[in-house]
């Protein structure tokens, strides 16, 4: 039987690096998908082309830029320099950046469509009730938004957990820091450790099981048309 | 205060792709106004506009306070205006029970900036909501729904009150249904009310002033009775054209089960016990339920024969054979106006002329809307 402790070490890892990244990306893709939603310039969907790059990119070419973005010479040494550090590459600060980028279309995509699927009106609706444009966002376009947000929450988390180009990239395999969960089952695997890579592996598919099950269950109770 | 204070005016002008719309008109800030006109004439930009939900250059005032005027630079948000909104499809909040949506635009008005609170209870009791109000909007009916958006919006505390087509999405049941409500409002509110519609019908039971638009710009504005014998505009020229007026039961003969109502330069006879006396009632008479004696008709079964001198004389659309006579009631020619509608052999035959003392023979009288202190008689589906 293998040392279970050293099983936990990349599951505890991976599961506060997709938690944070989720938190982070609800947080900055919001607004990014409300603009999309909103807004009517014309070059918006050039914006909305680069946030929806990852789905395409090779997991490695993102890697490769991020590496050198977040390396000594790129803006995350110089965010790391204010910190006594020397680059953001191979820390878990790093592998959180990385992540918000790889996993932004899964965010923001499902939220867009909730802002776009409800229009105008109710936005219309409530300034005409006297709710300022902030007041009106939170109290009704974000209840409205809301399956969208659910949908968005758990593709950002699943898909920061299921990610492993950009990690080995940017993060490397430092036990503890930046070894999460895939970089883990590959690491087993490559040292015929087939017994942790077989639990590690098969939780991995319960999990990604469980979660799409989930969210269709969640889609069906919860967007059900409530007009 | 000075007597300009009392009146809304506005005046937008713009184009929004094809359609080219300039607008202005003055309407008093008390009962309802109807913006009537056919199916795209600009009605509901109109109404957008002056509720700041699309802008168009222009002005807007509603009494003293000057909400939009581009000359000097004013746009007010339309959050900031104070002026609710019915739009044609209710639109509640679907994440909000009956309760919540009532209470959304309630629970932002800031203290001290109603003349008159509006009343949570009062607003519910009102519109016949009392007993909807934890449920989910998507349960609720249409014309239900609609009731609610329209106490939604007067317990935003509104100045003013924009209803767009309100009935216009729902049957013509339901419309039956939920017209006594606006009635109802009509009479015990204060708050002004500016109605879009495009159906006659609705009008004549609700407006006491008219907008009448036509492809973007106002053909005419002013009092409803006004309006509908205008020789100059087609109110007067339809098939069906007809004048309403405001009366007051005077009394009820027992005996013969009659109600008497007095309107402005006479009194009118309906059939049946109508209300008690004092409360007011709209009454409609057709041109086509009018005819004209020279002399008071004694050997006759219809009961309402007023005095009445004739205003106007015009020929109906059309038709060689037929004129719109307007008449205004009482031996003075002071009262309500009615206008009938007469072949040309009789009118030249009696010599009716603008001048002609006359006595008016009016065949049937509707009373199309309750009045006040009428608790609207309410049609629940089963």
């Amino acid at each position: 039987m293998p040392e279970l402790s050293e099983l936990w070490s990349p599951i505890r890892l991976t599961v506060a690096l997709a938690s944070i990244t989720t938190v982070v990306l609800l947080a900055v893709g919001t607004p990014i998908a409300w603009w999309l939603a909103r807004s009517k310039a014309p070059w918006k969907e050039a914006v909305a082309t680069v946030v929806a790059l990852p789905l395409v990119l090779p997991p490695t070419v993102l890697g490769f830029y991020l590496l050198i973005a977040l390396g000594p010479n790129g803006p995350g040494g110089w965010i790391a320099g204010l910190f006594g550090g020397r680059s953001l590459a191979f820390t878990f600060e790093g592998l959180v950046i990385g992540s918000v980028f790889y996993s932004m279309p899964f965010v923001v995509q499902p939220i867009r469509n909730a802002f776009e699927a409800f229009g105008d009106r109710p936005l219309e609706v409530a300034a005409t009730l006297r709710a300022g444009p902030w007041d009106a966002f939170w109290s009704v376009a974000v209840p409205l938004a809301r399956p969208g947000f659910m949908t968005g929450a758990v593709l950002g988390f699943a898909h920061t957990v299921g990610e492993f180009g950009v990690v080995l990239m940017i993060g490397g395999n430092i036990p503890g820091e930046t070894k999460v969960l895939s970089v883990a089952i590959y690491d087993y695997v490559e040292t015929l450790q087939w017994t942790q890579a077989h639990i590690l592996a098969g939780g991995m598919l319960l999990f990604a099981f469980v979660v799409i099950l989930a969210m269709m269950l969640l889609e069906k109770r919860i967007g059900r048309p409530g007009l | 205060m000075n007597a300009g204070d009392a009146t809304i005016r506005a005046a937008f002008a713009g184009t929004l792709g094809s359609f080219a719309l300039d607008v202005a008109f003055d309407v008093p800030m008390r009962g309802v106004t109807a913006l009537f006109g056919p199916s795209g004439c600009g009605k509901t930009t109109i109404l957008r506009c002056m509720a700041g939900l699309q802008r168009l250059s222009g002005r807007l005032a509603v009494g003293a306070e000057v909400l939009q005027d581009d000359g000097a630079g004013i746009f007010r948000k339309p959050h900031a205006r104070r002026i609710g909104y019915v739009f044609q499809e209710a639109s509640l909040f679907p994440h909000l029970s009956v309760r919540g949506n009532l209470l959304y635009g309630a629970r932002r008005v800031r203290s001290g900036d109603a003349t008159r609170a509006l009343d949570f209870a009062e607003v519910v009791a009102l519109l016949g909501i009392d007993t909807l109000l934890d449920r989910a909007p998507a349960v609720l009916s249409g014309g239900e729904r609609q009731r609610v958006a329209v106490g939604r919006a007067l317990l935003s505390q509104p100045r003013l009150l924009l209803l767009d087509e309100p009935l216009s999405a729902l049957d013509s049941q339901t419309k039956e249904e939920i017209l006594p409500y606006f009635e109802a409002l009509h009479e015990s509110l204060s708050i002004p009310i500016l109605y879009v519609s495009h159906d006659l019908a609705e009008v004549e039971r609700l407006a006491d002033t008219l907008v009448l638009l036509d492809r973007g710009r106002v053909a005419a504005s002013g009092p409803l009775g006004t309006m509908e014998t205008d020789p100059e505009l087609p109110l007067l020229r339809a098939a069906d054209a007809a004048v309403t007026m405001e009366g007051t039961i005077a009394g009820f003969d027992a005996a013969y089960e009659l109600t008497t109502l007095s309107v402005a330069g006479g009194t009118l006879v309906v059939p049946g016990r109508q209300g008690g006396a004092g409360s007011r009632r709209r009454l409609r008479i057709r041109a086509s339920d009018v005819s004209f004696t020279r002399s008071r008709a004694v050997d006759t079964t219809i009961l309402n024969c007023l005095a009445a001198r004739i205003v106007s004389v015009s020929r109906q659309n059309g038709s060689d054979a037929q004129m719109n006579i307007v008449a205004c009631l009482g031996e003075d020619g002071e009262g309500a106006r009615i206008v009938g509608r007469v072949t040309r052999k009789s009118q030249e035959a009696l010599a009716l002329v603008p001048g002609a003392a006359v006595f008016v023979q009016i065949k049937s009288v509707a009373l199309i809307a309750s009045g006040a202190g009428r608790r609207p008689a309410v049609v629940r589906k089963p």
